[in-house]
């Protein structure tokens, strides 16, 4: 940990106050409320958050592939090594995807091209960004695919996408993901399609590689225990709005946000029950708010236990420390005490 | 002593046998070649061009000319019999095989190739794009084709080349409609939005990704278009509108359409004729489908 904590000095990606809108049925809804935060190198930062919630939408933002129409980036910056992406050419934007950010997707069984090999799809990443000859690129595709740790690489590289298993597949979407070693690597759900035993080897070969690559890690997931796992930090996001961020430790540790601690009351644990009976596992009561018919005020507000008068109005995120902030009133009326 | 068993050389070799790897186009091949009624097709698709190329070396003949009594019966005079001028009808088909075939193939050609593109742009883009190539889509298909056709004819010329270009412009809707309609679903796919999250453009999302995993029902749709062109030349061939000079199937069936009772022969063989293509290159078509796809090649 203090390894990587020493490299994280240089942030690689750092985006500000990332806003998106989207119009649905003539109505312009608000899907990312000024997200920012930071990427430093060798770093995993985890994006936890239910479903609707905005985490692929930030890492789609990102990349600027928010399907538009009807999706907009409206406002805010991302800085990659000081360039604004929000800003770049086509042309530009297209070179840097995959080379110095890359994605991978939550569905390995549909994610790679069902008419192409396996190694083909490689070899096509690769010669995109770099310009060297085919057997060449080839040579690099097998090596790549040994290096995700895949069997006979040199013969799984003829076979089509429907040979393989969904954690092989993942496996070629990370190795084409890493074909040209980018800085960012963005992982939305990478594990939800796979079964456990296969998630925790996908998780120790991300781990392998950014220990070789000193590649930056976005994990997106709703799984406490994935980021548990991987993440350095963690951002947790509640209808497009970032409500808190910190390390590893104080999330789990020491969350302040109520919505953070109801997420981690309602995970399961695994320890022997003496009165072989259990608790039922707490909930979050009610649902996600609709986008459309939002109401002012902070949108967890609703479902939070310690709502109160103040909370028809959004609070501010409160830093608190760097890297470290939440954004709930609660949090103003401790800095005040 | 026991132990013994163990060094005994088993009869198994647990060394994996690796299958020689087979290169993909010679695979594609096999698979082709398995497909009996495919193979069948190309083999009758060949004779037909071989015929259509060498036809006329083998049997010199004009076939316009008049050689037996007209409407003799086949055998006697003439292997298919002579329609109603005395023409023999198997040179004709012979004739005929050229210029049908050629019109088939570049009609169809443009066809598809105006279709596609159209579609694929329209498709893939949506928005203003789809909407304005839609409406030019719909100009073209609310025309009836073959009115549509015969006017392009009357028109500039009987020329081959006009005939071809009238077929093509009036029939590409249908392709252009089934383009679009693959494409708004494939483009959803999660490998389309993975290749443009690795840095593909949209020329080679629409090229290279998307187009490729399009291509099955459009491979049916070409092959079966091959067929309606032969039966747009021979319906405007039939109506007279084609080129008086050259002979082709359908102008033979519309030549004789008045003495089909009294001489079958004289629509009959060049009807065959023209069934047996249409239904041959379907037959190619589906067989290249499965060889094709490589989720439907067994193994």
């Amino acid at each position: 940990m203090s390894a990587v904590l020493d490299r994280q000095e240089i942030s690689v990606l750092s985006v500000e106050g990332l806003t998106v809108d989207f119009d649905v049925k003539g109505r312009s809804v608000n899907i990312l409320s000024e997200v920012s935060f930071d990427l430093k190198s060798g770093e995993t930062l985890g994006i936890i958050g239910e479903s609707g919630c905005g985490k692929s939408m930030t890492a789609l933002a990102l990349l600027r592939m928010i399907p538009s129409p009807p999706g907009r980036i409206t406002g805010g910056k991302v800085l990659l090594n000081d360039e604004d992406l929000l800003k770049a050419t086509k042309n530009r934007i297209s070179s840097i995807r995959g080379k110095e950010i890359s994605m991978i997707f939550q569905e390995p069984m549909t994610s790679l091209n069902p008419v192409y090999t396996v190694g083909n799809q490689i070899v096509e990443t690769i010669r995109r960004h770099k310009l060297i000859s085919r057997s060449k690129a080839l040579e690099e595709a097998v090596e790549l695919l040994r290096m995700v740790q895949i069997p006979a690489p040199d013969r799984r590289i003829s076979e089509y996408p429907h040979q393989l298993s969904g954690g092989m597949r993942q496996r070629v979407m990370i190795a084409m993901a890493l074909a040209c070693s980018p800085q960012v690597l963005i992982a939305d759900e990478p594990t939800t399609a796979l079964d456990v035993t296969v998630q925790a080897q996908i998780f120790d070969l991300l781990k392998e590689i950014q220990e070789q690559n000193g590649t930056s890690i976005i994990l997106i997931t709703h799984d406490f225990s994935a980021v548990t796992e991987m993440a350095d930090r963690v951002l947790v996001m509640y209808a497009g709005h970032k409500i808190e961020e910190g390390t590893l430790g104080q999330i789990t540790d020491e969350a302040k946000h109520p919505y953070t601690r109801g997420l981690l009351r309602s995970m399961p644990e695994i320890k022997s029950d003496p009165k072989e009976y259990r608790e039922p596992l707490p909930e979050i009561p009610g649902a996600v708010p609709d986008l459309i018919n939002r109401q002012e005020g902070c949108p967890f507000g609703p479902r939070c236990s310690f709502a109160m008068a103040k909370c028809l109005q959004m609070p501010q995120s409160y830093a608190l420390g760097e890297n470290r902030s939440v954004k709930c009133w609660l949090t103003q009326q401790e800095n005040a005490a | 002593m026991k132990n013994d068993i163990a060094h005994n050389a088993s009869p198994f070799s647990f060394e994996e046998a690796v299958p020689e790897p087979e290169v993909k186009w010679r695979e594609t091949l096999r698979v082709f070649c398995q497909n009996r009624m495919a193979l069948l097709g190309l083999i009758m698709v060949s004779i037909f061009i071989f015929v259509g190329l060498l036809g006329p070396i083998i049997f010199p003949a004009d076939p316009f000319e008049m050689v037996a009594a007209p409407l003799s019966e086949p055998g006697a005079g003439a292997l298919f019999g002579s329609d109603y001028m005395g023409r023999d009808v198997f040179i004709g088909i012979i004739y005929g095989t050229r210029p049908t075939l050629v019109i088939a193939t570049t009609a169809t050609l443009m066809t598809v190739l105006i279709g596609i593109t159209l579609g694929a742009v329209a498709g893939f883009y949506g928005g203003m794009i789809d909407n304005v190539l839609m409406r030019i889509t719909e100009f073209f298909q609310v025309l009836p084709p073959l009115v549509f056709a015969m006017v392009i004819v009357a028109v500039f010329s009987t020329d081959i080349v006009v005939v071809i270009l009238a077929i093509a412009v009036t029939t590409w809707t249908a392709e252009a409609r089934l383009t679009r309609a693959e494409f708004l679903k494939i483009k959803e796919r999660e490998y389309v939005m993975s290749a443009r999250a690795i840095g593909a453009r949209n020329f080679r999302l629409i090229a290279r990704v998307i187009l490729p995993n399009a291509m099955p029902p459009l491979v049916i749709a070409i092959t079966l278009r091959v067929g309606i062109t032969i039966i747009y030349e021979a319906a405007l061939s039939f109506l007279g509108l084609t080129d008086p000079d050259v002979m082709t199937w359908g102008k033979m069936i519309g030549l004789s359409r008045d003495f089909f009772f009294d001489a079958w022969w004289s629509v009959t063989f060049p009807g065959v004729a023209i069934l047996l293509i249409v239904l041959c290159i379907a037959l190619i078509g589906d067989g290249l489908n499965d060889a094709f796809n490589p989720k439907l090649r067994g193994r």
